[in-house]
């Protein structure tokens, strides 16, 4: 009950402070040039095919669907790093900026328990942005299938792993918050986020090269935090087995999908530094 | 100001003679290497309007932080309404109003009410009837639907006075309730002090105004380094070490020891009549010398005591220890 007021909390400051408002405009913008841009990809592609066909006498090629899935792939990119940046700035004050603030001094005596605050704050997050990315990828994927006549596979799939890289972010930004003051959070978190991206290339970098030290850099990136090796997962299964051999390694997806170990290692690593902010929480002089 | 100011909640836990609503013992807090408070001892009735003081720095804020749960002592024990601290069914009844008063000002002043009087546990029913007793209360009526960023600091504080009162606590600590207040609103606070006070509930004020505290409470604890410097009724702390002016006819020269060892003799005026001025412990010192001159027949043409303040009674207990500090 108490966790559950303490997640509508968070819901309603991020409506009153007109969070969900921008989002909102700003990803309606996103989804109108992605249609644009996959309409005028559309376009040029079916006049190449059809200036090929004229030129060489042969059917349509079976590449269509590799480039779509490419467009599709560059959209839920998008969603991802989006999500991913959201994350972070929704809850890098969460709990540095209240006892900051003071706001905690009247939360914190009444006849809850600290773990409900952080466990309500977690929830109200995830609750926000698991909505988002559902509704992001929605509209790619409405905007593949209208405009591009295309539907990527595994769908759900993927999305469930892009709202697993959110909460990966979101436990991390949560344990910072517990832990530093806002601004230290901010750039701790971010370097770290930066950490796992760049790693995640330098493993796709890796592998084109057949670097083991490389791809040795990139394990271990994501080990320090998954949310770069869960983004390729999800990458690998949203695309036909076709578009990933013809498109090999590259830095937005992976040819060489990170196991069921890894997305487990994921979930675990979120219940640990959920479990983590709330001890040091627990014990934390406000 | 009207409506209910509390009403016994139905789980309330029962007030028991024995056992004060406030007991701290030897409760100490040390930040790294700093002592912010040093072995507080004390305890509080039931039903008793209690003014905690101390200079800047004292520990008091500290203390009371302590006694709700945002910092955790080092070591020492306090129990409040006879139960460890932290325990939730004390917490049910335990209202707070924190020094900075900062509250989510995205929130409007019920929206905000009825959020802590969820967190209070007060069903959804109890918390619509309660919100309009509490904002009357505090006088915020008419402004219960704005947002509370949009308040002046005075209304914030009010604001925070009324979530402290939302679940109808039996004890409630005020951490400088008036701090951010005009005098008329330091008056209102006063007199709901005074109507909680007579509903039976237990306060615990810390305040810098001292000439608030002196009116509102029934006893105070003066703390200092983090210790209780001087406690006691704020009548028998007012009358502790008075300064007493004697006009009398003149003074028989053998009478001089005997006054001596009533009260202290600080200086003594030869004129028309003469003024002796002491020192006294308390009021019955000086109702002794007055035996005793009546008893010699010298003729007693007025009794002055000087007219103390807490402040005057404050800065006698703090002022020494600064000087040392020095």
């Amino acid at each position: 009950m108490n966790v559950v007021a303490i997640a509508r909390l968070t819901v309603r400051e991020a409506f009153r402070r007109k969070v969900i408002l921008g989002v909102v405009l700003l990803s309606l913008g996103f989804i109108a040039l992605y249609a644009i841009g996959f309409h005028l990809f559309r376009d040029n592609y079916l006049s190449l095919e059809a200036r090929r066909s004229v030129r060489t006498g042969a059917g349509p090629a079976p590449s269509y669907a590799v480039s779509a899935s490419a467009m599709v792939l560059l959209g839920l990119y998008t969603v991802n790093f989006l999500t991913g940046i959201m994350t972070i700035f929704a809850a890098v004050g969460t709990v540095a900026g209240e006892i900051e603030a003071g706001t905690l001094d009247a939360i914190v005596p009444k006849p809850i328990g600290r773990w409900q605050i952080i466990t309500g704050k977690y929830l109200g997050f995830a609750l926000m942005l698991s909505t988002y990315i559902i509704l992001m990828v929605c509209g790619v994927a409405i905007t593949a299938h209208l405009v591009g006549h295309y539907g990527p596979p595994h769908l759900v799939h993927g999305t469930l792993l892009v709202i697993l890289v959110s909460m990966i972010l979101l436990s991390l930004t949560m344990l910072g918050s517990t832990l530093f003051s806002t601004m230290t959070n901010g750039v701790i978190v971010f370097m770290l986020y930066g950490v796992a991206v760049t790693g995640g290339l330098v493993e796709q970098l890796g592998t084109a090269l057949n670097s083991d030290t490389m791809v040795k850099i990139g394990i271990g990136s994501s080990i320090l935090l998954p949310s770069d090796s869960m983004w390729r997962l999800a990458s690998y299964v949203v695309q036909p087995s076709l578009a990933i051999s013809f498109i090999g390694p590259n830095p937005l997806g992976t040819t060489v999908p990170p196991s069921a170990l890894a997305v487990h290692y994921s979930i675990v690593y979120c219940l640990m530094l959920v479990i983590g902010s709330v001890l040091v929480f627990q014990r934390r002089d406000l | 100001m009207s409506g209910s100011v509390s009403q016994l909640p139905a789980s309330a836990i029962s007030a028991t003679s024995s056992e004060p609503a406030i007991e701290l013992r030897g409760l100490r807090k040390v930040f790294r290497n700093q002592v912010a408070v040093d072995n507080l001892t004390l305890s509080v009735d039931y039903g008793e309007v209690f003014g905690f003081l101390g200079p800047n720095g004292a520990g008091k804020t500290t203390s009371i932080k302590m006694l709700m749960g945002l910092v955790y002592p080092t070591s020492g024990q306090a129990r409040l309404l006879g139960r460890k601290l932290g325990d939730r069914v004390a917490r049910r009844q335990i209202g707070y109003l924190p020094e900075l008063f900062r509250f989510h000002e995205w929130l409007t002043g019920s929206e905000f009410l009825d959020l802590h009087g969820r967190l209070y546990g007060m069903p959804a029913a109890e918390r619509r009837k309660r919100i309009p007793d509490v904002l009357t209360l505090v006088d915020l009526t008419a402004y219960a639907h704005k947002k509370i960023g949009t308040y002046s600091k005075g209304m914030q504080q009010r604001i925070g006075l009324a979530q402290a009162l939302i679940n109808s606590p039996r004890l409630v600590f005020l951490d400088e309730p008036t701090s951010a207040l005009d005098p008329l609103g330091r008056r209102d606070v006063r007199a709901i002090l005074a109507r909680l006070r007579g509903e039976g509930v237990t306060i615990f004020l810390n305040s810098h105004l001292l000439s608030e505290v002196e009116l509102s409470s029934d006893r105070v604890a003066i703390i200092d380094h983090g210790r209780v410097a001087a406690t006691g009724r704020v009548d028998d702390l007012l009358a502790r070490d008075l300064r007493v002016e004697f006009r009398i006819g003149s003074l028989p020269a053998e009478l001089l020891p005997e006054l001596g060892k009533l009260v202290q003799v600080e200086q003594i005026a030869v004129g028309p009549r003469t003024v002796v001025t002491t020192r006294a412990a308390g009021e019955e010192a000086i109702a002794a010398v007055v035996d005793l001159f009546a008893r010699h027949n010298v003729r007693v043409y007025g009794v002055m005591p000087e007219r103390r303040s807490l402040e005057d009674v404050f800065v006698d207990v703090v002022a020494p220890t600064r000087e040392a500090g020095r």
